[in-house]
């Protein structure tokens, strides 16, 4: 019975991905139910874009439910807010009216919140629960101050009406709505500095709803994001195109440059998933720009670059994940400064965690690699816009880009190498276990999918195309090269995935002909690890994931600004002998102390200004009330 | 096909057996140049058949990573020595992903060598691979910077017709913007084949080195692997800097005529360029570690005026 609720998920992602890939050829349809739910009834539509993202949801929602089966089965509760979290999510690209988003979108983030809060003992757990309520519900009132304005002023609640109302507003209205709804969708992606609750939450959730949560639920925001710059609004100013390519830019390296100073496996990820979604942004932010200077070919590009990287970050987060949690599931903790040694005992989570690695940082022949490819070519097609100003920031897109993909290498040499190499620096990670087979199972999909995705893009680019074409309003690209090789914008650029695996394959084999071909001695020894003389090897003697991070905390200092704390204890009867060292060097986050607690400090000043109203006593509450009528009286 | 395949192998055959003349050269040059006879230019390979006769040690810290690395490094480089223009402006994998693939495929060797650095657990390795990702992750945006400048005044970023724009235009060259990117690129050159000022080849000093901490534990043929790869990056970095910015020389669609041709002229280039780093190498000092991001973010400002350069006088 406990499986059963994991079970039907996993149909229900199934029927997604099925459903979703028949939506992406063309519009299907509408289903419409006028008397379910009040102001405008239950609309649900399926056209390519919402198409692509439920088939999305689904494709991850079937590996990561069958992880949970092999994982503890949780309360019932859990598997129940589960069940509801991946309904929900499926309903909400399909959403095409205010109420019906309204009610989908607070019920994925109500049942994730609960799955964020599964263990209430906890009191990190708690307090990511609290501000993931908070920023979610700020997100949320946005969103629907957006879109009530946007119903009343295109006269519908319906976003089929607004494609053609919308367009014809005042600059400053279509301003509001992109500001509004923009805020709205960016919190729920976790755009910088909107951030805040994404690496608290992720982390506190058992793994498969990190998988999902980071994998697709995030990604729910971009779509959000898409409809209001690309569609429901129609071509905007350029500003709007800077506005999300900048915020990718700064999310990309903040989110990377936050997760290499991270120790906890699962927090890392998440903060991988900030610098993922800017990725992304970025692809979306050139569209925009694109689309609005009339350039219909590169804003294609762009389009399916950041289509193309939802995928594929779908597939490696949801990986890596998984993999975290069978680490956790093993040894009992995410701090990486406890694990190590693993790939010995785990050979298999190690092998899939090791794709995953490779696919985020970018690394030929993955399916990372070929999306940031795709968004390193979109991103260089702004030589044809002729505003300079517009180039620089193209140009700072690429360079963040570019810095990005090497420092993300950074972080997952060290993710892998301290947790899965060398020494275990515990005895938890000394007794892990090989996670069971339906956990395997599922990260071997997800890494198969990751290998499938990076060698096919000259399958997957036509369907992404196709995609991106019908939100842009415009005919597919009839040919994107042969097989082999993806061409892009005519001779400008070419890829080519599988002639790079067939190349790296045959050059793998060289050495092995070559080595007989020059007599090269065949003798191995093992021995242990040269140390300069010390007489055994211990855990301790091992680089740690601090001692990794440190050179970028020092060449990012005015970034970190990190604290140090050094408490020695020395014996009472020499200063030479030390009995105890205490080290920490932590990082501060700018946006905590310049953001949000100036904010915060606001609020409650404000709060404690506007309780000198609140005397308690009946009689002035009365007054007020008067006043108050009187007030609506003289205006009216 | 047949004639690619002909190119295909002859770039490998060029820079596997080219390379470990260029870093003896470089050596010789720069033992000269300090006063010393020096070994000869041959020397590496001598000192690679050594290696290739002695018994590996393999410490039973490590894992499988560990023993593929070698196999992957020298893979990668193999596949990037097709990728880059050595004899003619038509590389036959240049279709595959042009500068990005590069950048990305060094990259790769790069992930593997860091994780094969953790993998023995001694704190040298971690050491190394520490710093080692700190500076490819600090180089790696001024070479797609740089080579973007170069990029879009050829308007195509296949690296082989932005040689043949370069080559049939040379004018073109004579531009602050293509100075600018140059030295943005020679000093990214520095740091990723581990030459000083950023790191020193020479040291077997622990604390002061980069690269070699990272290869500490290997021997016997593996070393053979990762010193022949090293090699064939520095002799490809080197390419690169010689025919992506001094395109003479080089033509697109070869006979073996210009082959040779471009053969000869880029053993010219080499070796001016060689001149000039071993003279580099026995002037500066190494810097200390923590003010090579300094360097680095300087050569990133190069790249990065050298594409506003670009963008503001087009």
């Amino acid at each position: 019975m406990d499986r059963l609720a994991y079970g039907l998920a996993a149909l229900i992602g199934i029927a997604a991905t099925a459903f979703g890939s028949y939506g992406m050829s063309g519009d299907v349809g509408t289903l419409r139910v006028a008397w379910l739910v009040p102001l405008g009834g239950l609309e649900l539509t399926l056209d390519p874009l919402g198409g692509f993202f439920l088939a999305l949801i689904g494709f991850a929602a079937v590996p990561a439910s069958i992880y949970a089966m092999g994982s503890s089965p949780g309360e019932r509760r859990d598997r129940f807010a589960y069940l509801v979290f991946v309904l929900s999510m499926c309903l909400v690209p399909l959403a095409a009216n205010t109420m019906t988003f309204a009610i989908t979108w607070e019920l994925m983030s109500l049942a994730s919140y609960f799955l964020v809060l599964h263990d209430r003992e906890s009191k990190p757990s708690i307090y990511a629960g609290w501000v993931y309520a908070v920023m979610t519900h700020a997100g949320l009132a946005c969103l629907l101050a957006g879109m009530l304005l946007l119903g009343a002023w295109t006269g519908s609640p319906r976003f089929e009406d607004w494609r053609a109302a919308a367009p014809a507003l005042s600059g400053t209205a279509r301003n509001a709505v992109f500001v509004l709804l923009g805020l709205g969708f960016a919190g729920k992606a976790g755009v910088i500095p909107l951030h805040v609750w994404l690496p608290l939450a992720h982390p506190a959730a058992p793994s498969h709803v990190s998988a999902l949560m980071s994998g697709v639920m995030i990604k729910l925001g971009v779509y959000g994001l898409l409809r209001v710059s690309l569609d429901w609004l129609g071509a905007g100013p350029a500003w709007w195109g800077v506005a999300i390519l900048v915020a990718g830019a700064a999310s990309s390296l903040i989110g990377v440059l936050y997760a290499l100073v991270d120790h906890d496996l699962k927090r890392l990820l998440a903060f991988h998933s900030i610098e993922n979604i800017g990725i992304i942004l970025l692809g979306v932010g050139s569209a925009v720009l694109y689309h609005g200077a009339g350039l219909p070919a590169a804003a294609l590009l762009g389009l399916a670059a950041a289509l193309y990287h939802t995928v594929n970050h779908a597939a490696f987060k949801a990986l890596l994940f998984l993999g975290a949690g069978a680490v956790v599931h093993a040894t009992g903790t995410r701090n990486m400064e406890e694990l190590g040694g693993l790939i010995k005992r785990m050979p298999w989570t190690a092998a899939c965690f090791l794709v995953g690695s490779a696919a985020i940082a970018a690394l030929p022949p993955l399916n990372g690699f070929v999306s940031e490819w795709l968004t390193f070519v979109a991103l260089f097609q702004n030589t044809h816009l002729a505003a300079v100003g517009l180039n620089i920031v193209f140009i700072l897109g690429i360079a963040s880009l570019a810095l990005t993909g090497g420092l993300a290498m950074a972080c997952f040499v060290k993710a892998f190498g301290i947790t899965f190499l060398a020494l275990p620096r515990s005895d938890a990670a000394a007794r892990a276990n090989e996670a069971p087979v339906p956990m395997r199972l599922a990260m071997l999909t997800l890494a198969a999918s990751c290998v499938a995705l990076g060698l096919g893009p000259t399958l997957v680019i036509p369907v992404l195309g196709a995609v991106a074409a019908s939100v842009l309003g415009q005919a597919p690209p009839a040919t994107v090269g042969d097989w082999l090789t993806l061409r892009v914008s005519g001779g400008y650029a070419s890829l080519s995935t599988l002639a790079i695996a067939i190349a790296l394959g045959a050059a793998l084999l060289v050495p092995f002909v070559a080595l007989p071909l020059v007599r090269a001695a065949r003798r191995t020894r093992a021995y242990e690890t040269w140390g300069c003389g010390r007489i055994i090897q211990t855990s301790r003697m091992e680089y740690t994931a601090t001692a990794f991070a440190n050179p970028f905390k020092r060449v990012f200092d005015f970034f970190y600004r990190p604290t140090k704390h050094l408490d020695i204890e020395f014996h009472p009867e020499s200063r030479f002998f030390v009995e105890r060292i205490e080290y920490e060097n932590p990082a501060r986050s700018i946006f905590h102390d310049w953001l949000y607690r100036p904010a915060l400090d606001l609020l409650r000043v404000g709060a404690r200004a506007a309780g000198a109203l609140q005397s308690g006593s009946a009689n002035l509450y009365l007054a007020y009330i008067l006043a108050a009528l009187l007030l609506m009286l003289v205006l009216a | 096909m047949i004639a690619d395949i002909g190119v295909a192998v002859g770039q490998v055959l060029v820079v596997g057996m080219g390379a470990p003349l260029l870093v003896g050269v470089l050596r010789t040059l720069k033992a000269r140049l300090v006063g010393r006879r020096g070994p000869s230019p041959w020397q590496p390979y001598a000192d690679l058949r050594k290696l290739l006769g002695k018994e590996v040690v393999v410490s039973t810290t490590t894992s499988w990573v560990f023993r593929a690395t070698p196999y992957v490094l020298v893979a990668t480089t193999l596949v990037t020595a097709l990728i880059v223009p050595v004899s003619s402006a038509r590389p036959p994998l240049a279709f595959a992903g042009n500068i990005i693939l590069l950048v990305y495929l060094f990259m790769l060797g790069t992930f593997f060598l860091a994780l094969a650095g953790l993998d023995a657990g001694s704190a040298f390795g971690g050491m190394g691979s520490s710093r080692g990702v700190a500076v490819a992750a600090l180089a790696e945006p001024t070479i797609i910077v740089a080579v973007f400048a170069l990029a879009l005044r050829a308007d195509t970023i296949d690296l082989g017709l932005v040689v043949e724009r370069f080559g049939q235009e040379p004018w073109l060259a004579a531009n602050p913007a293509h100075l600018l990117a140059f030295a943005a690129f020679f000093i990214v050159m520095l740091a990723e084949t581990g030459r000083l000022p950023v790191d020193n080849p020479a040291t077997h000093l622990e604390l002061t080195m980069i690269h070699e901490a990272m290869v500490l534990e290997y021997s016997g043929r593996y070393l053979a692997l990762v010193e022949w790869a090293g090699a064939m990056k520095l002799f490809l970095f080197m390419t690169l800097l010689a025919n992506l910015f001094v395109p003479w020389g080089l033509t697109g669609p070869a006979g073996p005529g210009a082959v040779l041709l471009g053969l000869l002229a880029l053993a010219a280039k080499l070796a001016v360029l060689t001149g000039a780093v071993a003279v580099l190498e026995t002037t500066v000092a190494k810097l200390r570690l923590f003010r090579v991001p300094e360097l680095l973010a300087g050569s990133f400002a190069l790249a990065f005026l050298s594409l506003m350069a670009v963008i503001l006088f087009r």
